[in-house]
């Protein structure tokens, strides 16, 4: 693309704000009550993490795995695509982060989560916690029908939050399953700057938030590697 | 490039419907009223074309949504009513392209309509198969118009669309920038190649292609297609703010939307106009401005002068 600079983020923007949430309406729609099995799922993350166990950080991985596809099929692929030609793209990035789930947590058991463990752990499970309770009420609160509710395990944006709560408090920062979620923010953050949508800073946020503790963890891991 | 709503025009369109001045607000348009609205020729085969067409960035990109398919399947039954021809899409726009096909069937597939749409790849070795989707999506026999979207890859798309127009599966080629993107590109381009159409931003306020562009395009006989007439919404939200100047009476305007069509549509050069909208009282009101009394040089000179003020 020449003349780079010239370009704004509103160029790259292929629809209207009232098309992008009436997706959503007709999506939560089509794939009902898919919505209620996925914070079903949801809260057994809550249990798993809250009560720990030999496969906890295994089924977490499984279960955030199985949202992310379902994301990229059901909604990437089957409905976003149908308005935004680079959703076949992102598709493609969310199975990626479903496959470094699976080998990192199911196959590898390298993602364990203890509750209040520190800082980070307490603001990854608070993370979480908004993600899959209060998501769903943002939109009904920014004033667009409930009907087109953004919900864990269902719409892209309260899934990737989710995962990163997750990924935020596991006693080890995996960098690799962080790249996907927060590149998925930022450009799921300028589509709805783009838009104008009064809660478009909420996933650059917690992204930034997520960003900011696992830098601070990785750094006092190695700190603490280091010798004295 | 979608128009806004807003109190102010709601209630001179209300206005004009009440007075009965609107010729436009009638439903389907008689031939004799279609005859009023005014044309321009495309220099390179004198066809005639309305000076206002209808472009779907962003407004006809609606995915599967029944609901809105039907909804600007209405638009552009307005558009047609109203004398209306020229459709402009890319396969850039995301469901646009499966949308007007989705219109245009509707519609039973006006005959009146002129077909413009891009190709946008920068493979040029898969240029035709996008082509062929897009002309799928459409369900058109051809394309009366095919552009170059942007530049992308133009050397190879260009030397394709040339050779489907000599094969007689294209009628007319052309190239398309906007925001005053290359323009020093697109000169070239229009000096060295048989270019039937050039696509570029221009409105009152945007108007570097007065400079080259418009006069080049007036002397290699190119016809003009001008994008993105109201910056997406934003000049007329601006404008919408301020009352009518006294002058756009004096050339039958009753809105910013059409004094805005009516400085772009009356430069010697412009061939055609494509506001895109979601609404048929915006449709109606766009094409409106294809009718009746056009600015003249002075005119143009003061519209200037006072929109730039506000």
């Amino acid at each position: 693309m020449s003349e780079w600079w010239t370009y704004s983020l509103s160029d790259f923007l292929l629809f209207s704000p009232r098309t992008y949430y009436r997706l959503f309406e007709l999506y939560n729609l089509a794939v009902w009550p898919w919505q209620i099995l996925a914070i079903g799922l949801g809260l057994v993350v809550l249990a798993l993490w809250l009560r720990g166990g030999a496969w906890q950080g295994r089924a977490i991985a499984a279960i955030l795995a199985a949202c992310w596809l379902f994301v990229a099929w059901a909604y990437l692929l089957a409905r976003y695509d149908t308005i935004n030609w680079a959703a076949s793209y992102f598709a493609v990035a969310f199975a990626i982060e479903a496959l470094l789930l699976v080998w990192t947590g199911l196959v590898r058991d390298r993602l364990s989560l203890r509750p209040g463990r520190d800082v980070a752990g307490a603001t990854g499970l608070g993370i979480f916690v908004f993600a899959l309770f209060a998501w769903p009420l943002i939109g009904p609160v920014a004033g667009r029908p409930w009907l087109q509710a953004e919900i864990f395990g269902v719409a892209p944006d309260p899934t990737v939050v989710a995962t990163l709560g997750v990924l935020v408090a596991a006693d080890r920062t995996r960098w690799e399953l962080l790249v996907v979620p927060l590149l998925w923010c930022a450009i799921s953050g300028a589509t709805l700057w783009t838009m104008q949508a009064p809660d478009a800073w909420l996933v650059p946020a917690a992204a930034l938030l997520a960003l900011v503790l696992a830098g601070w963890k990785t750094a006092s891991r190695l700190r603490q590697a280091s010798p004295a | 490039m979608e128009q806004t709503s807003s109190l102010s025009r709601r209630r001179l369109l209300r206005a004009l419907a009440a007075t009965g001045a609107a010729v436009m607000f009638r439903p389907p348009l008689a031939s004799s009223q279609q005859a009023r609205v005014l044309t321009k020729p495309i220099p390179s085969t004198d066809e005639a074309l309305p000076a206002v067409g209808l472009g779907s960035w962003i407004t006809f990109n609606v995915g599967d949504d029944t609901v809105a398919r039907d909804a600007c399947a209405q638009v552009m039954r307005a558009f047609f009513d109203a004398g209306g021809r020229l459709i402009d899409s890319s396969p850039m726009y995301g469901s646009s392209q499966k949308v007007i096909g989705y219109g245009l069937a509707k519609l039973n597939r006006p005959s009146s309509l002129f077909s413009a749409d891009k190709v946008w790849i920068s493979s040029g070795t898969r240029g035709p198969d996008q082509i062929e989707v897009s002309r799928r999506s459409w369900g058109v026999p051809r394309f009366d118009l095919l552009q170059v979207h942007n530049l992308l890859s133009w050397e190879e798309h260009l030397r394709t669309l040339l050779a489907m127009k000599a094969a007689g599966r294209l009628r007319h080629v052309g190239i398309t920038t906007s925001e005053g993107r290359r323009h020093g590109e697109v000169e070239r381009i229009m000096r060295a190649q048989p270019l039937d159409f050039v696509q570029v931003t221009y409105n009152i306020l945007d108007r570097q292609v007065e400079d080259r562009i418009l006069p080049l395009a007036r002397e290699r006989g190119i016809a003009v297609i001008v994008n993105r007439p109201f910056r997406e919404g934003d000049l007329l939200r601006k404008l919408e703010r301020h009352a009518l100047p006294g002058w756009a009476a004096e050339i039958g305007c009753a809105s910013w939307a059409q004094i805005i069509l009516k400085f772009i549509v009356s430069h010697p050069a412009v061939t055609c106009a494509i506001p895109a909208t979601t609404r048929v009282d915006h449709v109606r009101e766009n094409m409106a401005a294809a009718t009746g009394r056009l600015p003249d040089a002075a005119l143009r000179a003061r519209m200037v002068a006072h929109v730039e003020k506000l």
